[in-house]
This record gives C-alpha cells, sequence and structure tokens, in this order.
C-alpha cells in the first residue's frame, strides 16, 4: 500500500455478534470528515458492513484495514477461518453456508459477497481452505 | 448560507464546567473552553440531552414564557398528545381541554386531532410512492429530522414529507377561527403549542422563509401544567369535546404514529442513541424488509420530552387507559385516486447537502488534516477523560488540528510531563 494513505485499522470483534457494523460507522464518520460523496461513502458502509459481518459469522472475526487516499479508498479484511471452497459458488446471489441460528436473525441471506462486488469498484479474494480469507475492496473516488 | 436558529442555550454563571453534557451530547458538539460549556451550533440537534443531564440546571430552552405572550389576542392552544399523561386522575381529556379554556385560551385545538390527518396523509403517500421507496422514516420528530439532514445524507429522501402534527394543527386551527370568528384579522389569532421539547421551538423559528408558519408560541408542557392544574374543574362538566382518538393519542410515545398506519413490517426508536444505531444500520443496508421507521429522540417518545413533568412511563400508562375509551379515529380524510395531497399539507424539499462535519472543503487539505488528527490521536492516553474540554481523545486530536485548542492541554499529558521533571530532578 502506498505510503502517503491515510491508514485505518479496526479489530473485527468474532465473539461478539452485536458489535459487527461497528467499524463500519467509524469509518463513514471519517470519510464524511473528509468530504466525500455520500453516495460513495454509503457504497464503502455497505460493503464493509456485509464483509464484517461475513467475518464474524464465518470467522470468528479478524483485521480491517481502511487506506486512504483523496481519489481512492481501499478496504482490506483479513481472516484466519475456514476459507472459501468454492469462490464463483459463493459469489452467486443466495449461496449462502451460514449456520441456521445466524439465518434466523436475518443473516445469511447469501447477499454478503455479491453486495461487496456490486459496491465496490474492485473486488479481489483471496482464499484458501484451512488457512483464511483476504478480500480487498477498491472504491474511486470522482 | 442558512443560519439554524437553536433553543438550547448556556446559563453561564451556573454552569461549572463539569463534563457531563460533554459525554451526553450525541454530536460532540459541546466543548469546555475556558471552563464553561459551548454549543457548536453547526453541529447541535437541539435534543435536549445537555438540558436533562445538567446537574447545575446550567442549559436552558428558549421558551415563550406564559406572561409575554399578547393575551389581547385570539388564543389557541396547541396542546401536545403527551400532556393528557401528566395528570393524575385525568379520566377524561375533556377536563383538561376545558381547563385551558379556563386558564385564558380562547379555543384548544388538539394536536392529536392534526396527528389523525397525518395518519391519513402518510398512509395514502406510503401506497402511492410504493414499496419499493421503503423504508419511509417519520418526519414528526424534529431532532430525528435535523439529525438525518446533517449525518445521513443517503436517507434524506425517505424522509415522509407531510407536514408534522404541529403545522397542521396550527394552520387548521386558524382556519376554523377565520370561519367561526369572521370579525376577526388573521394577525389578530395567534396559536400556542404546548411543548415537552425544545427541538419544537427550533422548529418553529427554522421555518423557511418563503414558508408560512402556523405556530405563533411555544410554551413548555411544565410552564402550562402548573398554571392549569388549579383551573381544571371536576365539578363541572366541560363545555368541550375532544376531537380525537386512539390514533392520535398513540402518537404522544415510541411506537404509536408506526403502529396507527396498520403496516407491520415498522420499526419504531426511541432515545437519540438507539436512532443514530438504527440509523446507521439502516443506511448499511441492514434491514430489507422494513417499510416505516418512527423515531423519537426522547426515551420513550414524546411523553419522554424534557419538560414533560411526569415520569414517561407513568405517562404512557395513564395515556393507555384514556385511550381505552376513545373511538379509534375521530378524523379521516379520505382522497380519491387522482386527487393528490394538498400541498399545504407537505413539506418544503430538503436543500442542497453539506456536510456540518467536514474539516475543509478542500479535498487535499482534509486529507493532510485527518492524517495530522490520526497521528496526534496517537500520542494521546486514550482514556476520553474530558479534562481537556473535549468529550474524546479523538475529538481533542481534532480541536488541536483546527488550532481550537492546544496538544497540552491534556492534563494526562501533563502529569507526565511532570513527573518527567521531577524523576530529573531527583537525579
Amino acid at each position: 500500500m502506498t505510503g502517503d494513505a491515510l491508514h485505518f485499522h479496526y479489530d473485527v470483534d468474532g465473539n461478539n455478534f452485536t458489535s459487527a457494523g461497528e467499524a463500519s460507522v467509524q469509518v463513514k464518520r471519517t470519510l464524511r470528515q473528509m468530504g466525500y460523496h455520500p453516495d460513495l461513502i454509503r457504497r464503502i458502509s455497505v460493503a464493509m458492513y456485509e464483509g464484517e459481518i461475513n467475518m464474524v459469522i464465518h470467522a470468528k472475526g479478524g483485521d480491517a484495514d481502511v487506506y486512504v487516499t483523496p481519489d481512492c479508498i481501499t478496504v482490506i479484511l483479513k481472516d484466519v477461518g475456514p476459507g472459501i471452497k468454492d469462490i464463483n459458488l459463493a459469489m452467486q446471489e443466495g449461496y449462502s453456508t451460514a449456520p441456521d441460528n445466524i439465518r434466523s436473525l436475518g443473516f445469511g441471506a447469501g447477499m454478503g459477497l455479491p453486495n461487496m462486488k456490486r459496491y465496490s469498484d474492485e473486488l479481489k479474494i483471496d482464499s484458501v481452505v484451512g488457512v483464511g480469507t483476504t478480500i480487498e475492496m477498491k472504491f474511486k473516488s470522482a | 448560507m442558512i443560519v439554524y436558529k437553536h433553543s438550547v442555550s448556556l446559563d453561564p454563571a451556573k454552569c461549572k464546567g463539569c463534563t457531563t453534557c460533554l459525554r451526553r451530547c450525541p454530536t460532540q458538539a459541546i466543548r469546555i473552553r475556558d471552563g464553561k460549556a459551548c454549543i457548536n451550533p453547526q453541529l447541535c440537534i437541539d435534543c435536549g440531552e445537555c438540558i436533562r443531564h445538567c446537574p447545575y440546571k446550567a442549559k436552558r430552552a428558549s421558551f415563550d414564557e406564559w406572561d409575554s405572550i399578547d393575551h389581547s389576542k385570539y388564543l389557541i392552544a396547541l396542546p401536545a398528545p403527551s400532556i393528557f399523561g401528566q395528570f393524575a386522575n385525568l379520566d377524561d381529556t375533556d377536563y383538561l381541554l376545558q381547563g385551558l379554556k379556563n386558564l385564558g385560551f380562547d379555543d384548544v385545538f388538539e394536536v392529536a386531532k392534526a396527528a389523525e390527518i397525518v395518519t391519513d396523509y402518510t398512509r395514502t403517500y406510503m401506497k402511492r410512492k410504493g414499496m419499493a421507496h421503503a423504508p419511509f422514516i417519520s418526519t414528526a420528530c424534529p431532532v430525528v429530522v435535523r439529525l438525518i439532514s446533517l449525518r445521513f445524507p443517503t436517507l434524506r429522501n425517505k424522509m415522509v414529507p407531510i407536514s408534522p402534527p404541529i403545522e397542521v394543527a396550527g394552520k387548521l386551527a386558524k382556519e376554523r377561527a377565520l370561519k367561526e370568528h369572521p370579525e376577526l384579522k388573521p394577525d389578530e389569532i395567534k396559536t400556542v403549542f404546548i411543548s415537552p421539547c425544545p427541538a419544537k421551538v427550533s422548529w418553529v423559528k427554522n421555518t423557511p422563509a418563503d414558508k408560512e408558519c402556523y405556530v405563533d408560541y411555544v410554551v413548555s408542557m411544565s410552564d402550562i401544567y402548573f398554571r392549569v392544574l388549579s383551573k381544571m374543574d371536576r365539578a363541572k362538566v366541560p363545555e368541550i369535546t375532544s376531537e380525537s382518538g386512539m390514533i392520535g393519542m398513540s402518537w404522544s410515545s415510541s411506537g404509536g404514529e408506526a403502529s396507527a398506519l396498520m403496516n407491520d413490517h415498522y420499526l419504531a426508536a426511541d432515545g437519540i442513541e438507539n436512532i443514530i444505531r438504527v440509523l446507521d444500520d439502516i443506511e448499511m443496508g441492514h434491514f430489507p424488509d422494513l417499510k416505516f421507521v418512527e423515531m423519537n429522540a426522547c426515551p420513550g417518545g414524546c411523553v419522554g420530552g424534557v419538560m414533560a413533568v411526569e415520569n414517561p412511563y407513568i405517562a404512557r400508562v395513564r395515556i393507555r387507559s384514556l385511550q381505552r375509551y376513545m373511538p379509534v379515529a375521530q378524523n379521516h380524510v379520505v382522497l380519491t385516486d387522482d386527487e393528490p395531497i394538498p400541498r399545504e399539507f407537505m413539506t418544503v424539499e430538503p436543500g442542497e447537502y453539506s456536510s456540518a462535519e467536514i474539516l475543509d472543503a478542500d479535498r487535499m487539505r482534509s486529507f493532510r488534516m485527518m492524517s495530522e488528527i490520526e497521528r496526534i490521536r496517537n500520542l494521546l492516553p486514550g482514556m476520553d477523560c474530558g479534562s481537556c474540554g473535549a468529550p474524546t481523545c479523538r475529538a481533542h486530536a481534532e480541536d488541536v488540528v483546527k488550532g481550537e485548542s492546544k496538544l497540552d492541554d491534556c492534563v494526562i499529558r501533563m502529569r507526565e510531563h511532570l513527573r518527567e521533571l521531577e524523576h530529573d530532578d531527583g537525579k
């Protein structure tokens, strides 16, 4: 990552389901202060929120790193969870491996990765089964 | 630039510079400077949390005083529905309405009556706009409207553009007075809203210049409470009869407005911190099936307003028991399919969005400021003690970068400096 990017780090706590989404709320505020367009901020916060939830549901949490430059925001979500067996399948809307207790809370609709793709300008998934998943999303500021 | 006029202010003589309001302010609009609390008008949303929590009663709300009102005018009381929960042993709302007349009002127009009309229009608006546009967000609480305008730009077009009950009540009350008293000129008729909260004062003060405001005075509920108490005569049959029903009355506490819409996919949140959380969640697409969102800044809804006299939970139960023998609603608006919602019942479009939190209009400059904020934040202890005058260490870092305070206003850093000095002396 470029040396002059602003860097924000967040620990996503996998033991506390109710805290999921807090990092993206903080990112939202920071970006508002820097004057980014509301629609861009919304895209970032939705995509990052989905990523946070995924890390909590599947990987017992992880690290969220946000790098901000004036024209691009990069969100990197890294976990040491079970990994994604079939990325193509996981990218399909409605496909989910979330357990029933999570679904009963209204999560696990199978929209996590599809939404992350829809709302980001670039999405890179690096996942090894049994090792973990790193997701990198880029958002361009006009 | 439009300057927002506030209704919450400080009595510097009473302020001790303690950090209570600092921590309670949901938008971090307060700083302690030179030992006194200062409110940043750009960020204040007039929620009244600082009034509620100030241990020295140093925060004031600028209501109209009963004695300062011109009593030679034709005065119409607009009681908020929450007032009916303030009185013990009130088994019929008519006694209170009569009490208001006995106090000196020429007429009484219940805001609950207007709320029933707003409910009908909201239902029509939602149906016509279509559920693809959901969730629809209530605009009855002015604190919520200002909060969304300042901090949730992508939700601004979700706000229901129907005038709030206070405005509808003022408008209809004036029209009725003109009809019943043709001898009166419009400026001889004045409406007086009896309010549980300071936010309604701000709402009246900030009516756009090109829009007529139908509410002339806003008095506090606690002021009227003590005056009307002695004017309520239980031995005499009231001449006045309530014109509202369960639906209008239900607006007094959280969930009432939403349940009146007869749509089960709603959410009703109350308390300012809870509301902020809900708005963040909605903005992130957390509740896909949600159709309607009712939010009240005060805990419990309007019955929890800082100018209410009674405990909000007691008030809510009292209103529930009053509702038991009321008709469902006494006001109905029926529009034919091609009949639009009258313009005078709709609010103006929200203006151009501008962030109140933005560090600098220049992206590169705000970028440099943000990186400086992060650097300074790492130098601070992270205790969020408030002794520097800012609510958090992060806020202090921002203030330092903005040039509003100095890094060493941090007492923890100063203590460390002192220790180092002592240590050096001891050598």
